[in-house]
């Protein structure tokens, strides 16, 4: 693969993802922590800009020089395959140096004074981190001792940022649109953070949102998000756009959330019978790994609803486009 | 002529219902006269100033033995002496644990060296373990005022009666720490929309009335008085007020923290605002304010818990629990003053005679006689709180960097000038 072969793809990149020009981004944030403080637009601007990445990893070559002679640090104190191997490729694909610290390598491990952590990461002077954490405000405060861009890859309950924008733009590509949709949301919303920052920008962006789980996984005060509350998943998904299903963790059985595993899948197991009562148009969302038979039945998950491979495929291109513009936002460029 | 005279200040004596701008006399470590043109070798102007009985916290960690980075004997009473308080009680839950009369012995010997007054709490059980009885007689005869396993809820139910059989001879109260661990949990504050949205695990209110409402039961079964530690909830103050119409021996104290914040106030994930229990909801601190205004709540109590800087800078839910309250307390409740929920008589009889009462103390008041412990302070100066001059050795204050109004100026402690001018003089 030679320089010419980038060049071209440079010039396109600049016809096709640059709208706005170096200054002025309609985005306000230098790190992208939550859902909870993007207004719409932002939230739009980041979906524009995941489509022409989208279309980029359609090509052959995928691989743009955007983001030549950046160091990406992608920093994971919890384990995860999926998100860091997403991570990993949009950076690879933007033609940055993308270093991994993780938490299984080194002394690092829960119990550090984030402070030292975020000290030592600026040490070593990258140009972005990209943080997942056990613990909820993790990211938060890593970026307030940070000058670089930090972006939220799943702090602890809270939230899962970029997880949420690849589902929106999932969901925007099936529809052509987001404002108005029906979603239903359902499992384990207690201990979710995907649940929590979809619920934030969903709301934000005029959809309607619907929560089923037993009431033991439901978190307090949670019609704050403005969704409405469900125990019944058959009446949950009554008409709805798209259903996006929470992975159980074996785990919640054993700490007394349901009875088991059976029950649990007896009451909230979305099968092909369910899927009659949603519109006829309805879409499936996981945010996976998937536990079939538990949260989702097999056939439901391979079935054409399902966008569940869709929406891994989405995210790499929407944590391209969170870089391209967060490493804008840091070096100002 | 006197030792030391207190001039022209406004001096409030709660336990008396004395109001009234005087002079106040000191012989001997003693409060020897009031009234006006009063003569002493020593005088000190406090025009403009309140004039009160020395402060007394019933709850305390001072650290000390065994935790020393984060508070001792010495920096946890210039603490005191810097927020007017002249008598501290300190919770059991030192590394080793305040458990023998040994450790109790070994406290109040070193506190003669210290400028306040110490009154150590011994522990219920053995290291605050649940399992067996602590040395509640040695620790007693050694000066202990009062057993806690402060820190820890007493998880069993038998044991917990037990110790309050055990304790009726003694005639000292039983102070709870009410936490039920199995509703407890893994949280980390207050169950609420507020931690939902910050994705932190919630601990609710039951886990706080449940072994209130069983320590009460027990109270009354037994006869033995009952104090209920850092009250956080409304809940918890309706079975307190009930528990107290029908007789039972139960008081309780309100930290300043829970009667002036909500867990809605908290900046995200400052850990410290974390303590606990954890800071409530408006209608938990409406119910707190009210009960200490009406007198269901006795005392108010610093919990005083003092962590060290690179403890508290974990991420929120591996930080330890606790805040330092001991140099803000007094400018920190004096809002509720000027926010016409309590009146100034009341509030200082929650700081002094209100704990004395609770413990069986002879202080708390001004009557001729009593030990000379006083507290002049300014209701009216501003100040900033500026954690890096505090004397404490820790710095977790979810006031830094606020502005409050109503500052000690003088401590006294029994008779000796312990704090002047805002400036601890003893033990530097
Ligand atoms: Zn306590």
């Amino acid at each position: 693969m030679g320089d010419e072969v980038m060049v071209t793809q440079e010039e396109k990149m600049a016809s096709t993802i640059e709208p706005h020009g170096a200054k002025g981004l309609p985005f306000a944030h230098t790190d992208l922590l939550d859902t909870a403080e993007l207004t719409g637009a932002e939230i739009s601007f980041l979906l524009d800009q995941s489509e022409a990445f989208f279309e980029i990893n359609k090509r052959q070559v995928k691989k743009v020089p955007t983001l030549r002679g950046v160091t990406i640090m992608d920093c994971f104190f919890e384990p995860s395959t999926r998100t860091r191997s997403s991570f990993e490729l949009a950076g690879k694909r933007l033609s940055a140096d993308v270093i991994n610290f993780s938490a299984a390598g080194s002394s690092l491990k829960k119990g550090e004074s984030l402070r030292d952590t975020a000290r030592t990461l600026a040490a070593m002077g990258t140009d972005l981190i990209v943080v997942r954490h056990p613990a909820a405000g993790a990211a938060a405060s890593l970026a307030e001792e940070l000058a670089v861009p930090v972006i939220n890859a799943g702090d602890g309950c809270h939230a899962h940022p970029t997880q949420a924008l690849l589902d929106l733009f999932t969901l925007r590509r099936a529809f052509g649109r987001l404002e108005g949709l029906k979603v239903a949301i359902i499992g384990d919303i207690a201990h979710s953070r995907v649940a929590r920052s979809n619920l934030l920008a969903m709301r934000t962006l005029g959809m309607e949102t619907r929560i089923c789980a037993p009431p033991t996984l439901l978190p307090a005060a949670v019609e704050r998000y403005g969704c409405s509350v469900f125990h019944h998943l058959p009446s949950a998904i009554a008409g709805v756009d798209a259903i996006m299903m929470l992975r159980i963790q074996r785990e919640r059985a054993s700490s007394g959330a349901f009875p088991s595993l059976r029950e649990y899948a007896r009451n909230y197991c979305l099968t092909r019978a369910h899927l009659a009562l949603a519109a006829p148009h309805c879409v499936i969302l996981h945010p996976g790994p998937i536990n079939r038979g538990v949260e989702i039945a097999s056939d439901v998950a391979d079935s054409p609803r399902s966008l569940i491979l869709d929406q891994v495929t989405a995210g790499v291109a929407v944590r391209m486009a969170i870089l391209y513009v967060l490493w804008q936002q840091g070096s100002g460029q | 002529m006197f030792d030391l005279v207190l001039k022209n200040g406004r001096v409030i004596d709660p336990a008396h219902g004395v109001d009234a701008t005087t002079d106040l006399a000191i012989r001997d470590g003693r409060v020897a006269a009031l009234g006006a043109g009063l003569a002493g070798a020593e005088g000190i102007d406090c025009t403009g100033l309140v004039v009160c009985p020395g402060l007394i916290d019933l709850h305390v960690h001072l650290r000390d033995p065994g935790q020393e980075w984060k508070e001792d004997l010495l920096s946890g009473a210039q603490a005191a002496a810097a927020g007017g308080f002249t008598t501290l009680c300190c919770m059991p839950n030192t590394v080793p644990t305040n458990d023998t009369g040994a450790i109790t012995r070994d406290l109040v010997e070193r506190a003669v060296a210290i400028p306040v007054h110490l009154r150590p709490v011994g522990a219920i059980s053995r290291g605050l373990a649940g399992k067996e009885l602590a040395e509640i007689g040695e620790m007693v005869s050694a000066g202990a005022v009062a057993i806690s396993d402060d820190g820890c809820g007493v998880q069993d139910g038998h044991l917990m009666r037990h110790a309050m059989e055990y304790a009726r001879p003694f005639k000292i109260p039983v102070i709870i720490h009410p936490q039920d661990d199995t509703l407890f949990g893994h949280g980390v504050m207050n169950e609420g929309w507020r931690a939902t949205e910050l994705g932190l695990a919630g601990i609710p209110a039951a886990a706080e009335e449940a072994q209130i409402d069983r320590d009460i039961r027990l109270s009354a079964l037994t006869g033995t008085r009952l104090h209920v530690a850092h009250l956080s909830t409304a809940g918890g103050v309706e079975l307190v007020r009930r528990a107290q119409a029908a007789g039972v021996a139960v008081s309780a104290e309100a930290t300043p923290h829970h009667l002036l914040l909500t867990d809605a106030d908290m900046p995200a994930y400052d850990t410290h605002w974390k303590m606990s229990p954890p800071l409530r909801g408006a209608a938990d601190r409406a119910a707190l304010v009210a009960a200490l205004a009406d007198g269901t709540i006795q005392a108010i109590a610093t919990d005083h818990a003092p962590h060290a800087p690179q403890e508290k800078e974990l991420p929120f839910d591996d930080a330890p629990f606790g805040v330092i309250g001991l140099e803000t307390c007094l400018g920190v409740v004096l809002a509720l003053v000027r926010d016409g929920r309590i009146s100034l008589a009341d509030l200082l009889h929650r700081l002094t005679a209100g704990p004395a009462r609770i413990l069986g103390l002879a202080t708390g008041h001004l009557a001729v006689g009593a030990v000379a412990d006083l507290c002049c302070f300014d209701p009216q100066a501003p100040w900033r709180v500026e954690p890096e001059r505090f004397y404490s050795k820790s710095r977790n204050s979810p006031w830094a960097g606020q502005e409050l109004t109503g500052r000690p100026l003088h401590t006294i402690l029994a008779g000796r000038i312990v704090c002047r001018d805002g400036t601890v003089v003893e033990g530097r």
